[in-house]
């Protein structure tokens, strides 16, 4: 048994050395600070920054357009519906199905919903590909928070003459630790998938400027660049790989951080 | 008078603001319906042509002579799960039990950050790793112990690599399982004289039992939608593998290979979206069925 748990963690860490020991000697400043330079499958020189930037644009606008969606929907079942309620339980139990749908799925989904509204594969289109896949994540975090609220709370603010969507406030401030463990971990998700993209935000070596232009993210730059005979357009590939584990690795670090200090701040 | 129209005003808010809520909700649980039917939508004109079954079973793909045949991809798919599930899941039942029931808090206290860490590990990266390490492990040293040639590009290598990605997952449902028994029965069976492992394999395992299926169909139902990283390192040649070193097409990896080209040629599109829907719909039944079962199991023992 303890073999079983020490292949698990050994694994992991032979992950991380492969990734390294490949991605550190691209490593350069250029890298991470410029823009490839002519076609990405042949041009030599430049960096990553337009999969970078274009990365940040995607987890910023779904980020914020899944939170739109999901603490609505959390404070709902949690504040206006009584705890055994029917519809809060299917709720719960059809994101924790949507939460199973692959990527895949969901990027195949949402370029039928493109060709439908006959746009072209986009920022725009990335970021409610992305929104779809994460709020399945936030919504089933952030209700796990929420729910733990102690119910004294809402009684002792409805006593004070509080309507209902007044507690809000109170229980906001209350999970605001929990919400950005959420956050982190749907950003950890929503940096990392390639397959969603993969149809909808398309290729480009260039930042997008608007909604409507296509984009790169660090997935998306690692798996095409990854079949490329030339070498350095290779090397750019496990560079973009090295930077997403970091940055995955760094996410999870903060995660745990977060909920720990909000776990020690219970009433 | 002022103070009773400040309550109107909070009255039409919270009114206002409730059903808002409410209305988000119930968009939000048409989700799944509407992915359902969008994709439906768009494969009907390959399922007039022709019958669901002879798409399963057909065995030929060349879109460019209208020939659709699923089963190549099917298999492959099957046959990628069916390893990763023979190498995780022993894995995962043997960790799971030892930090469950065993482990002192520190090494749970060392061990679960990491869990989380390869969980969120993003397929991309598993894909190098595989390219980078499991590919050319078997094509030099495991394969010509069995066979003459093997580019390394493999069912075992996507088997490989899938494995490792959803042990996370596993053997943190696992962990929940276990976590969530009555104490109450292990101190039963072990102030009657069992030892602590009799304990695990008599009560604990078998008492979890439907949990612990359940865990594994999340599993399967993740490792059947996973795509870019078994895309990357599975080889992508679309006929049956006769051996785990021979390369497979997984269903996922064949929507992600072809958009590109999906729309010059015809019923291209709608193949491949029969096949979006395919996915969807057993991952959606696994998933259910799973979920429920957790969810049976969590009311049941917390009592």
């Amino acid at each position: 048994m303890i073999a079983a748990t020490l292949a698990i963690v050994v694994s992991l860490f032979l992950i991380f050395v492969a990734v390294v020991r490949r991605g550190l000697p691209a490593m350069s400043w250029d890298m991470v600070s410029k823009i490839p330079g002519g076609g990405f499958y042949i041009g030599k020189e430049g960096g990553l920054l337009n999969a970078i930037v274009g990365s940040l644009y995607i987890v910023i606008g779904s980020i914020t357009l899944g939170l739109c969606f999901s603490l609505p929907i959390v404070l709902y079942i949690n504040l206006y519906l009584p705890e055994k309620s029917r519809l809060a339980q299917f709720t719960r139990l059809s994101f924790d199905v949507l939460f199973g749908i692959p990527s895949i799925v969901y990027g195949a989904f949402g370029f039928t919903i493109m060709v439908y509204l006959g746009l072209r594969s986009s920022l725009l289109a990335g970021i409610l590909t992305v929104t779809m896949l994460i709020i399945p994540i936030l919504i089933r975090s952030i209700d796990e928070v929420v729910r733990r609220v102690p119910k004294e709370m809402k009684d002792a603010a409805l006593s004070l003459g509080a309507t209902r969507s007044e507690i809000i406030k109170v229980i906001l401030r209350q999970v605001a630790p929990g919400i950005i463990t959420a956050v982190l971990l749907a950003v950890g998700r929503g940096i990392g998938d390639a397959a969603s993209v993969l149809f909808t935000a398309g290729y480009t070596d260039g930042i997008p400027t608007s909604l409507s232009q296509p984009l790169a993210t660090l997935p998306l730059a690692i798996f095409f660049q990854l079949s490329s005979p030339i070498a350095e357009v290779q090397d750019r590939a496990y560079a973009a790989a090295l930077i997403l584990t970091f940055i995955v690795l760094i996410l999870s670090l903060a995660g745990r951080y977060y909920s720990r200090k909000y776990s020690k701040n219970k009433i | 008078m002022d103070r009773i129209k400040y309550n109107k005003y909070r009255q039409f808010k919270e009114f206002a603001i409730r059903n808002m809520m409410l209305v988000l909700t119930i968009i939000s649980l048409t989700f799944a319906v509407i992915i359902g039917i969008s994709l439906y939508y768009k494969s009907v004109p390959i399922l007039d042509q022709q019958s669901l079954w002879s798409l399963l079973s057909g065995r030929s793909w060349k879109p460019l002579k209208g020939e659709f045949g699923f089963f190549p991809f099917i298999m492959g798919t099957l046959w990628v799960t069916l390893i990763a599930i023979i190498i995780s899941l022993p894995l995962c039942l043997l960790s799971g039990i030892y930090l469950s029931e065993f482990a002192h808090p520190y090494i749970k206290k060392m061990v679960y950050p990491m869990i989380d860490v390869l969980a969120g590990i993003p397929p991309v990266v598993y894909g190098v790793w595989g390219i980078l390490a499991v590919v050319p492990f078997i094509s030099d040293k495991l394969a010509p112990h069995f066979v003459e040639y093997s580019t390394g590009y493999s069912v075992l290598a996507g088997g490989i690599v899938l494995a490792i990605m959803i042990i996370p997952l596993m053997i943190s449902v696992f962990i929940e399982i276990f976590g969530a028994l009555p104490g109450g029965l292990r101190e039963a069976s072990l102030s009657l004289g069992a030892t602590q492992w009799q304990t695990v394999k008599k009560v604990v395992v078998r008492k979890s039992f439907s949990g612990l299926a359940a865990a594994v169909v999340l599993a399967i139902s993740r490792a059947f939608g996973e795509t870019i990283a078994v895309l990357m390192v599975c080889g992508n040649v679309a006929e049956v593998p006769k051996s785990v070193f021979d390369p497979a097409y997984p269903l996922p990896a064949l929507i992600a290979n072809n958009y590109g080209e999906m729309m010059s040629v015809p019923m291209y599109d709608a193949a491949l979206m029969l096949s979006a829907l395919l996915l969807f719909v057993i991952i959606l039944a696994f998933n259910a069925i799973s979920r429920l079962v957790l969810i049976r199991i969590e009311r049941n023992f917390a009592l």
